[in-house]
């Protein structure tokens, strides 16, 4: 079968790969670059453990098709930490004890920095609303809204 | 209500050890290693619900490029004939070999009938699509009720039911009943001033992990195997995989990864055998993971029942008399909840005349599977539903009758023993103090309560304790850590040797490289488990104090162990300078070698657990939609080791309990196909359903472990499904018996009673 190569961007770093036409995103991150960071729940888009943002969209990588994202820029779980270390949303997930057996909490990372990339401060029925789309069977929510609200009092600054 | 003891760590929440990599993407799970030269496995699942394989071709299949290897059942050693699993829905091994790849039969849709291992997944879909496989197609026994009655269709015609009073040479689908009785029920409902009864619906629930089932076999010539999988239990699936492949469980290696999610799902096999034996016919590396589709069709959910409870009370509240009649799915194979159903359903209440009859049925389902306090859920939602409305016939406080009837210690238990030490009243009481319980209602609101219960078990476990040379500790032991158990393993070490929790750090070993352990569950891993690593951190706390006797020349028993260093004892050698853990290991070559210890036990004296549920909810009249406005889980847990993990269970627990009541069934088509098998129609709540779920951790301490541990993970499903009832019943009205309480259910009862 004919590949069809295609140059993106993963994390600010230019990576070019081989895909065959109906190979999604999610296949190629996990099974061709090896970037396993990013979950398969469901590979139907209905889980969102496979969310990662293409050109700062919020998307399950389980329905983009890889050979669609040629020239953008892509973020997974392994782009969220810095030089200077984890990311507030990583870390807040830790103090809140947000995470049981983890395999949902990429995704909701990656679903809470788009949500605060555009409501900084978002209230309870947003926060809810906006990670409805992952499921996290261990937690109850509970302990995932807080931490993401959390992140967002701190975001916001001293009152 | 809880004793006060000042520990350091115990009760608090720090960051688990396992965490950053869980939170950047690093930590690997089932479906996340590769190997060199790896290929793929895929399943040939049957298109029907009941037939029987008449031929299976593989020989297309077989002459494909990039095709390595086709196994069915033929390539499989007989099913042993002797020999169950234990657990909590466990069952035959022979019949675990047929789930895992079917012989003679296929009987559910799902059912595997052949598996291939290709180059890539789409040459092995390409393979499976020429696998041809001649099929009877046979009615498919679908409903409980049905399945029971004489003259269904059978699953087995060597199904003859078990624990009969006189035994039968007739096969039925009923593959055991199951009687518990106690005193005259007669009498008791003669003394009864009020009696209710009910009849309970619930149809089969999935526990819904995220991460589907993943494994990676890698077997040379020799047929020695390493295989990497998600699993609660990899020394169990080393055994079972032994036994369904007749191999020598010292050529096989099992690995867990992290796991992604269990609640019981993953204490079963599947995967692995297959793979082993594809890996061992195709000479490389077979990775497999199963679609969600293959998770819902293919692997165990829990029991759908059908429950029949009658409850007679005098005017006071007093209980006289109880009889539950029960049915339990079993699906294709023998081996379901319905023991645990039966022990369950009067468990809180100390009942002098009770009868309960159990019956574990086979139909054309999946082979049910643990799935979180297996079996409780359904029989106490009946019970539960029953205390509700003999509450109302009452008129009174619903937390009061269960108080006036509440179980407590030397209570016999239904099931025999008498409670040892249980915090049922103080749950209660706690949940009657609770601001949540008289916080006004929204108008239309209803409020519902229900109690819960798991046994929680103990069984087998092993652990070691490395001290390194710079007097940090590595903990080795084998429980998937399935929810933070790392942690709570840390902050027990820590705490016994009196040393910083960040010193110490928890591995999880293969079965190569420490001790057997049984699943992580049965709420086990922190009283077995933290058991079996107190006493191994005890024993190197007496190493030391052995260390510092010759560093300091003196007698061992002149030596103390305080706050994590040897100090001598006082009035004697009063000039020697304390020696820390890390002295002592720094100077451990000069005094013996390296420090390290182990400990392996059967656990006993597992402490049952109550809980008390308070659901708050709004009913939407046009639509039947509920919205749960709140919800408060409070739970005796012993004592909680890491705080927030355990408000985390209550809190999991609720909503995989509120999911079960408001929305989750499995639903087939009358070719016995289930007709939502994905998580768009198989609806498990997402965060916008739920509300912040408030968590009361009681602790009356189980004095059978050092921390007075009782375990916590299964109890907090269990009274979710009847405090939702009971809180629909409060809003609207109107009893409806069955589950879930989605809108077309709600809606319909609101017509029927004219609403």
């Amino acid at each position: 079968m004919n590949k069809i190569q295609v140059i993106t961007s993963i994390n600010h770093e230019e990576v070019e790969f081989l895909c065959e036409p109906q190979e999604t995103l999610l296949d190629v991150l996990r099974e061709t670059l090896g970037r396993t960071g990013t979950k398969e729940g469901c590979a139907t888009g209905d889980c969102g453990a496979c969310s990662v943002l293409v050109d700062d969209r919020l998307v399950c990588s389980c329905l983009v098709l890889a050979a669609e994202t040629g020239g953008r820029e892509i973020t997974t779980i392994e782009g969220i930490a810095t030089e200077e270390g984890l990311h507030p949303i990583q870390q807040k997930f830790l103090d809140h004890a947000a995470l049981q057996c983890g395999i949902c909490t990429p995704g909701l990372i990656i679903a809470t920095k788009s949500l605060l990339d555009r409501h900084p401060d978002p209230d309870e029925t947003t926060i809810r609303y906006w990670l409805a789309g992952n499921l996290c069977r261990c937690t109850g929510y509970d302990k995932i809204v807080r931490a993401v609200q959390d992140v967002a009092r701190d975001l916001a600054g001293p009152a | 209500m809880s004793e006060s003891i000042d520990y350091k760590l115990v009760g608090t929440s720090p960051v688990r050890p396992d965490g950053v990599d869980k939170v950047t993407g690093r930590a690997q799970y089932g479906a996340d290693l590769n190997l060199p030269n790896q290929i793929h496995g895929k399943v040939l699942r049957s298109p029907y619900a009941h037939a029987r394989i008449k031929r299976i071709d593989t020989s297309r299949a077989m002459a494909m490029p990039g095709v390595y290897a086709v196994i069915t059942g033929e390539d499989f050693p007989p099913p042993p004939e002797h020999g169950d699993v234990g657990g909590e829905a466990g069952g035959s091994i022979g019949d675990l070999a047929r789930v895992i790849m079917a012989r003679d039969k296929a009987l559910y849709h799902g059912h595997a009938v052949a598996a291939v291992a290709a180059r890539s997944l789409r040459i092995a879909d390409e393979a499976l699509a020429a696998i041809e496989v001649e099929y009877e197609v046979l009615e498919p026994v679908l409903d409980l009720d049905a399945a029971m009655a004489p003259g269904a269709p059978l699953l087995d015609e060597n199904c003859f039911t078990k624990n009969l009073p006189e035994k039968t040479d007739k096969p039925s689908n009923i593959a055991e009943v199951m009687v518990l009785s106690r005193g005259d029920v007669d009498q008791g409902f003669e003394q009864a001033d009020v009696i209710v009864e009910g009849e309970y619906r619930i149809p089969m629930a999935h526990q819904g992990y995220i991460e589907p089932h993943a494994c990676i076999a890698n077997t040379n010539e020799a047929g020695q195997s390493t295989v990497w999988c998600c699993t609660q239990a990899h020394f169990d699936f080393r055994a079972i995989t032994a036994k369904v492949l007749n191999m020598n469980v010292a050529d096989l290696k099992f690995i867990a990864s992290e796991i992604g999610g269990g609640f019981g799902g993953k204490t079963v096999v599947y995967l692995e055998p297959l793979a082993v034996l594809l890996s061992l016919k195709a000479r490389r590396p077979v990775k497999m993971k199963m679609t969600r589709e293959e998770v819902f069709r293919a692997t165990g959910p829990t029991s759908g029942t059908h429950c029949k409870i009658k409850v007679g009370a005098k005017k006071d509240g007093t209980l006289t008399a109880a009889t539950a009649w029960m049915a339990y799915e079993a699906g294709a194979y023998a081996g379901s909840p319905m023991g645990a159903g039966a022990m369950t359903v009067f468990v809180p209440y100390d009942l002098e005349n009770f009868k309960v009859e159990g019956y574990e049925v086979l139909l054309n389902k999946p082979k049910v599977g643990a799935y979180r306090a297996p079996g409780a859920p359904q029989s106490m939602h009946a019970m539960e539903s029953a205390m509700d409305d003999l509450a109302r016939e009452l008129n009174m406080d619903p937390l009061d009758l269960r108080l006036k009837n509440a179980a407590e210690e030397g209570t016999r238990a239904p099931y025999g023993p008498k409670f040892p030490v249980i915090g049922l009243k103080e749950c209660l009481r706690a949940a009657k103090a609770h601001p949540n319980y008289t916080r006004a209602l929204p108008e239309g609101a209803g409020r519902g309560v229900a109690v819960g219960f798991w046994f929680n078990f103990g069984l087998q476990s092993s652990a070691e304790v490395h001290i390194n040379e710079n007097g940090t500790v590595t903990v080795v032991e084998g429980n998937p850590d399935i929810g933070g158990s790392r942690a709570s393993m840390c902050i027990m070490a820590a705490e016994t040797l009196g040393v910083p929790y960040e010193s110490v750090r928890t591995l999880i070993g293969d079965t190569e490289s420490t001790g057997f352990s049984n699943s992580t569950g049965g709420s086990r891993t922190t009283f077995a488990t933290g058991m079996a690593v107190v006493r191994a951190c005890e024993d190197i706390i007496a190493q030391c104090r052995a260390r510092a006797a010759v560093t300091w020349g003196i007698d061992e028993d002149q030596v103390l162990w305080v706050d994590g260093q040897a100090i001598p004892a006082s009035g004697v050698n009063d000039e020697l300078k304390p020696l820390s853990l890390a002295d002592i290991a720094e100077n451990a070559a000069k005094t013996g070698g390296p420090l390290l210890s182990r400990a392996s036990l059967t656990a006993k004296g597992a402490g049952p657990s109550f809980s008390v549920n308070i659901a708050d909810l709004q009913v939407d009249r046009e639509t039947g939609k509920i919205d749960v406005l709140a919800f408060t889980a409070i739970q005796d847990a012993g004592r909680a080791i890491h705080k927030a993990y355990v408000e985390g269970q209550l809190q999991g627990g609720a909503a995989q309990g509120l999911g079960w009541a408001l929305n989750e069934e499995y639903i087939y088509n009358a070719d016995g196909i289930m007709e939502n098998a994905g998580f768009l129609d198989y609806r498990m709540p997402v965060a916008s359903d739920l509300p912040m779920i408030d968590t009361h951790i009681v602790e009356v301490p189980n004095p059978r472990h050092p921390y007075g541990v009782r375990g916590v993970g299964e109890t907090p499903i269990v009274a979710p499904l009847a405090a939702t009832a009971n809180a629909v019943r409060d809003a609207i009205g109107i009893r409806i018996h069955d589950l879930p309480l989605s809108p077309p259910r709600v809606l319909a009862a609101l017509d029927a009673a004219g609403d």
